[in-house]
């Protein structure tokens, strides 16, 4: 990278003249030739779409308990309901339409999700810098802390925080971030300690800016983009433990159903052959999952070589 | 050697402290016991009764000095639900929780390193393709919903495999054990396989990449050119030295299964420790919850422990000072 200290760019990813059709022409390049990354790309695209116009798309209002007819409840998919119109994927047990709920659910799960991998990745970023920027005793207590985190299992920790402080989406949210900054702090210290080796740093200190203004303007832009390959990684695994604690009950609340909590209520009716109920929101679950994680694949193979070159 | 295993010794006990404090008071102090037990026609006297009688009237390090105290004799209090001694309740459901996590360890070894090596010798066959196909979607399945999944297939579609109990249980050394018994043990399966699927993939993929690394060595070649046969230079020479990484893998995931035992043993109604917590959690059975994190805590820290000082004895270039 060509080190410039007298201007305040220096070190900011991308150059400033038309940074558009270079980030364009970028991510073409990554997917170019990779059929299986391009369909998660788009899949990804399409449950965004669903997610963000949720109440345009969907037939019904699911959290509206007055248009909840019981006589309509644990019909099979393709059915008409008693007003008339047809629910493509049956209803629960509430009379609730699946395909509204569904919808519904998959806003709820990657809301949680993104918030809490974005605030989380922040708070890693921020103390990965941190203990490399200070060193002494803040990196130990920094890094015992992360080795600590990094011993269990998150599903346990995440049962932790909630045993403590109860459920409920902020809980959740808590319990994910707990569970998503130590690896991003361990990761973007390995990489800011090679970059404080390098003349620009140097440069600056020596030209008298403070540690903070140091760590934010030519660290944390030239440390960053580890974190940005694994983020989509750390958001499908987030949506995962999302719906694996809302499943145990221990999630987010009845009245606001994530896919997880989707499944876990029909759950209980699928002895009863009743599969609809659960199978659809599960289907939609792993049907982002997978299209995330291809995408994810993609991204760090692509990145490897750049990895292995500042290690 | 001896100095590191004392230190190493020293901050595994720290570590169990700290977390213990931090459960103990995050479970006390967070939450009032008292508000939790008391009834809605409880007076004023009756709660502060109360509060003395649960000893949660003194100063917080007081109560969590006396806690200790107990823990060490081996007493986590009574459980406010089942009224019993909640060393009791763990103990008794322990060999449940083992018995699966074990079982399912099992499955993952000995499906998953033959998985492993198989595709690391046939890299081009598109057999191979199936199974890196099937390690790379079971990593995004979600546990529970395999779970759901499994129970639909085995026990709803085909019926061939119950979905929920022990079932009948022979008791070995004064513990009742599913594996057993042939309805016990169709009872295990299902929550074994649901537990064993991460472990299978993970197994394979470094069965592969360790095969893939392995098979190009000189001793390959030099085996291959003394005229061994080509099954006995697998089991001989490759898996032995694929071997190092994977059990080093497995001793760590050990633990890692016992704490998803938490899920499973809610989707299949398996009554081990991992159900209790979340019945406890539920019902707000505080004694249980406190003493099912400090247990596990513990054997995290002992589990990550030895293998650190195996690491140190197996790897003479690894030195801790």
């Amino acid at each position: 990278m060509p080190v410039d200290t007298t201007t305040a760019d220096i070190g900011s990813p991308s150059s400033p003249d038309k940074p558009e059709p270079r980030f364009l022409e970028n991510v073409a390049k990554i997917f170019r030739g990779h059929p299986a990354a391009i369909c998660g790309l788009i899949g990804i695209s399409i449950f965004i779409f669903l997610a963000i116009f949720a109440p345009l798309i969907a037939p019904q209002d699911p959290y509206d308990q007055t248009r909840l007819d019981i006589l309509d409840g644990l019909l099979p998919p393709g059915s008409t309901l008693g007003d008339g119109t047809t629910s493509l994927l049956g209803t629960d047990a509430l009379g609730r339409d699946i395909l509204s709920a569904v919808l519904y659910g998959l806003r709820i799960s990657l809301f949680v999700a993104l918030v809490a991998v974005i605030v989380g990745s922040a708070i890693g970023v921020f103390m990965g810098l941190l203990a490399a920027m200070k060193g002494g005793w803040v990196e130990t207590v920094i890094m015992r802390t992360v080795d600590l985190k990094m011993s269990f299992p998150g599903i346990l920790l995440a049962l932790m925080v909630l045993a403590i402080f109860g459920t409920g989406i902020d809980k959740v949210i808590i319990a994910l971030i707990i569970g998503a900054w130590a690896s991003e702090a361990r990761l973007v210290r390995a990489v800011a300690l090679s970059e404080l080796k390098k003349d620009y740093i140097h440069a600056a200190q020596l030209a008298g800016l403070s540690d903070w203004r140091i760590m934010g303007r030519f660290l944390f832009p030239n440390s960053i983009s580890p974190v940005l390959v694994v983020l989509p990684m750390s958001i499908s695994s987030a949506i995962g433990a999302e719906a694996t604690l809302s499943f145990l009950g221990v999630g987010v609340p009845i009245t606001e159903p994530s896919l997880g909590l989707l499944i876990a209520n029909g759950n209980d009716y699928i002895l009863s052959g009743k599969w609809w109920i659960s199978i659809f929101p599960g289907l939609v679950l792993v049907g982002m999952v997978l299209c995330i994680n291809v995408v994810a694949d993609r991204l760090r193979d692509h990145a490897n070589p750049y990895l292995r070159g500042k290690e | 050697m001896l100095s590191f295993v004392t230190k190493r010794l020293g901050q595994s006990a720290v570590l169990v402290l700290i977390m213990s404090a931090l459960v103990f008071v995050g479970m006390y102090v967070v939450s009032d016991p008292v508000a939790v037990l008391a009834g809605e026609d409880f007076t004023e006297e009756d709660r502060l009764a109360l509060a003395q009688e649960l000893g949660v009237d003194r100063p917080l390090f007081l109560q969590y000095l006396s806690f200790l105290g107990n823990v060490l004799q081996g007493d986590f209090g009574t459980s406010f639900v089942y009224n019993r001694p909640v060393m009791d309740l763990i103990l008794e459901r322990l060999p449940a929780t083992l018995e699966v996590a074990f079982f399912a360890m099992f499955i993952g070894l000995v499906v998953g390193i033959p998985l492993g090596v198989y595709s690391g010798l046939n890299q081009k066959k598109r057999s191979t393709k199936a199974i890196s196909f099937f390690t790379t979607v079971g990593y995004s399945i979600p546990n529970f919903w395999q779970g759901v999944l499994l129970i639909m297939l085995f026990s709803v579609w085909f019926k061939v495999l119950p979905a929920s109990g022990r079932g009948d249980t022979v008791d070995v050394f004064g513990v009742g054990w599913s594996v057993f018994s042939l309805d016990g043990l169709s009872h295990l399966m299902l929550p074994a396989l649901n537990l064993a699927i991460y472990t299978i993939c993970l197994q394979a993929r470094l069965a592969r990449s360790g095969t893939q690394e392995v098979m190009y060595q000189d001793y390959m070649t030099f085996a291959r050119a003394k005229g061994i046969s080509r099954e006995r230079i697998i089991r001989r020479h490759l898996v032995r030295n694929i071997l190092i990484p994977i059990v080093t893998i497995t001793g760590l995931q050990l633990g890692g299964l016992i704490a998803f035992a938490t899920v499973t043993e809610t989707v299949f109604s398996w009554p081990g420790i991992g159900k209790l917590l979340l019945d406890s959690i539920h019902n707000s059975d505080r004694p249980v919850v406190v003493a099912y994190l400090i247990l596990i805590t513990l054997m995290f820290v002992t589990i990550n422990f030895v293998v650190d000082v195996l690491y140190a004895l197996l790897d003479p270039r690894i030195r801790y000072t």
